[in-house]
């Protein structure tokens, strides 16, 4: 405390608030995972049973050895996820780094209005062109593959995803392009050869924010488009588990916990670049 | 390099690709709802054209209780999102130790597959063995079970709770960020002239957050708008209606009984009103963005 500058310096009864207001705050965004995980380790006894208990009494790991057997095709559907997620990063990186250079650099007309246009994209979701999409993707013969749920959740991804990388390539030094230009390099080459090497990290953080993006946000495509059982995403897949009629709660439990911890562990080596990607088209440069 | 017409089309031909896309996925689709919305469209391959019925019909069905209904649930997300997230990012502002660790464990709503939260908080709203209702009991201020999502009211409010629990990582985070991009010397300077804590909030942190607290809130008003995982696993707009926003009514009138017509009028409802928030964001964006320039 004592190195501290005195601005930084609290009184005993401020950093008590600010601890007590912390400990709230975080009990309201971590309760439903704390609950999940203390029923994940009850018997099904202890669960339908009263006066309620948090603590759980005979806790055990039971269920994530029985849900193995009870959601069949688990193994599955977070392989599905992560495909679909994969897929969808790979199609919006091909999509999106040409046109967040286009917009980072060209004075092209029109330019303004384009970006409002794909910016436009977010204040849609899905459910709104769900119909003609739905028809879109029956005319296509996509329905119950992979595609329909790829395809229309890659658009969804594109306009945050050029947002990040424009504003990471306008901070490279334009000196860096006329200079290849000079030195008599195709445009295509210097975006190739130049610029891509300086953005990767940018990039990066962009596709880890798409894939992640990609893995929160598969419900309703995949609720909609595919009815194949070995297609579903791991969503999907817990849902048509929870939609019967005895849900066993804490195998529930149990799968929505291995299924999240690929993301838990992500977040917790990743959040400086979800922070950055988050914040860098946000906060005035 | 600049200025000259084969850079612009260089330019184009960079974009083209994600142009494209955009144009058959969600512009064509857009275009396609309005002109579903005056037919009589369902599963049998062909339809006709029926003028305004379809919007005829849905205020025969009391559409306006759902567009009210709607308001008011995405009213009172919103102002809970940003109050909470406020609090939360003044709170994760301060020096204090862990800062880092607290601002980590606050993403996992944001992060984790939506739907997967959303299950985690049907067992809590669960009456006879779930925590809410538990907790209260064991407390003593509630005499017997409640189960949240079996009565209109309560099942209201507790799809707007979860809907919170899920915006309000991204507002914090995102004003945090707003809040550490402030100059410390503003901070510095006023301290140097004896100005307290919560003057130095009210005169520098908040005039100075202000443009995120917009743009935030703006986001927030359309992605709110447009809810529809939370309300469909919890209640799927019941019971009796009383969760039915615009979207899940349009879900279900569209997918669930196959009136795609129907549905698509409703469809274009919901894009007029987000439309009109978008208009009214633009405005104050620009407005707020002149003022700072000037």
């Amino acid at each position: 405390m004592s190195n501290k500058p005195m601005i930084d310096r609290y009184k005993w009864y401020e950093v008590v608030g600010i601890y007590a207001g912390i400990a709230l705050f975080l009990f309201f965004v971590l309760a439903p995972f704390i609950e999940g995980f203390m029923v994940s380790l009850k018997p099904l006894s202890a669960l339908f049973s009263s006066p309620y208990s948090f603590w759980p009494k005979n806790g055990s790991l039971t269920a994530y050895f029985t849900m193995w057997e009870s959601v069949p095709g688990f193994w599955r559907y977070i392989a599905n996820s992560m495909f679909i997620s994969s897929v969808a990063t790979i199609v919006v990186l091909i999509l999106v780094v040409p046109a967040a250079y286009a917009f980072a650099r060209f004075p092209f007309p029109g330019r303004g209005a384009l970006l409002g246009a794909f910016l436009a994209v977010n204040m849609f979701s899905g459910a709104v062109l769900l119909i003609p999409l739905f028809r879109l993707m029956r005319s296509l013969g996509l329905l119950n593959t992979y595609f329909a749920m790829i395809v229309p959740g890659v658009a969804f991804l594109i306009p945050t995803a050029i947002w990040l990388l424009r504003t990471y390539m306008m901070r490279i030094p334009r000196e860096l392009d006329e200079a290849a230009w000079v030195d008599g390099a195709s445009r295509l080459y210097t975006l190739r050869r130049v610029i891509l090497p300086i953005a990767m990290p940018g990039i990066i953080v962009v596709a880890i924010t798409t894939f992640i993006g990609a893995y929160a946000q598969q419900f309703i495509f995949a609720l909609t488009f595919n009815s194949k059982t070995e297609f579903m995403p791991l969503p999907i897949g817990l849902f048509a588990y929870f939609g019967r009629q005895e849900v066993v709660w804490n195998e529930l439990m149990a799968a929505s916990f291995v299924g999240i911890t690929p993301v838990l562990i992500l977040i917790v080596f990743l959040q400086r670049y979800l922070v950055a990607g988050l914040t860098a088209g946000a906060v005035k440069q | 390099m600049t200025g000259s017409r084969n850079a612009s089309l260089f330019a184009f031909a960079l974009l083209a690709p994600a142009l494209l896309y955009i144009i058959g996925i969600v512009a064509y689709p857009l275009v396609d709802t309005v002109n579903l919305s005056f037919t009589n469209a369902a599963l049998r391959p062909t339809y006709d054209w029926v003028g305004g019925a379809n919007y005829e019909k849905i205020f025969r069905a009391n559409f306006e209780q759902v567009i009210i209904r709607t308001f008011v649930w995405t009213f009172f997300s919103v102002l809970f999102k940003m109050v909470i997230g406020t609090l939360g990012a003044v709170m994760l502002n301060a020096a204090v130790p862990g800062r880092a660790l607290f601002r980590i464990l606050t993403m996992p709503p944001w992060i984790v597959p939506m739907a997967i939260g959303i299950f985690m908080w049907g067992w809590m709203y669960n009456g006879q063995f779930g925590m809410i209702s538990g907790l209260l009991q064991n407390f003593g201020l509630v005499d017997g079970p409640v189960a949240w999502l079996a009565y209109g009211d309560t099942a209201f409010w507790a799809t707007i709770v979860t809907d919170v629990w899920i915006g309000v990582p991204l507002v914090t985070i995102y004003l945090l960020a707003a809040m550490q991009s402030i100059p410390r010397d503003l901070y510095e300077a006023a301290w140097t002239d004896g100005a307290g804590r919560l003057y130095r909030f009210r005169r520098i942190t908040l005039p100075m957050i202000i443009p995120a607290l917009v743009t935030m809130s703006m986001l927030s008003l359309i992605a709110t708008f447009n809810s529809f995982d939370i309300i469909w696993i919890l209640t799927r707009g019941g019971p009796s209606g009383s969760t039915t926003t615009m979207i899940i009514d349009t879900y279900r009138v569209a997918i669930g009984s196959y009136k795609y017509g129907e549905g698509a009028a409703r469809a274009v409802m919901i894009c007029i009103f987000l439309s009109l928030f978008c208009l009214a964001y633009f405005r104050v964006v620009g407005k707020i963005n002149t003022g700072e320039k000037a």
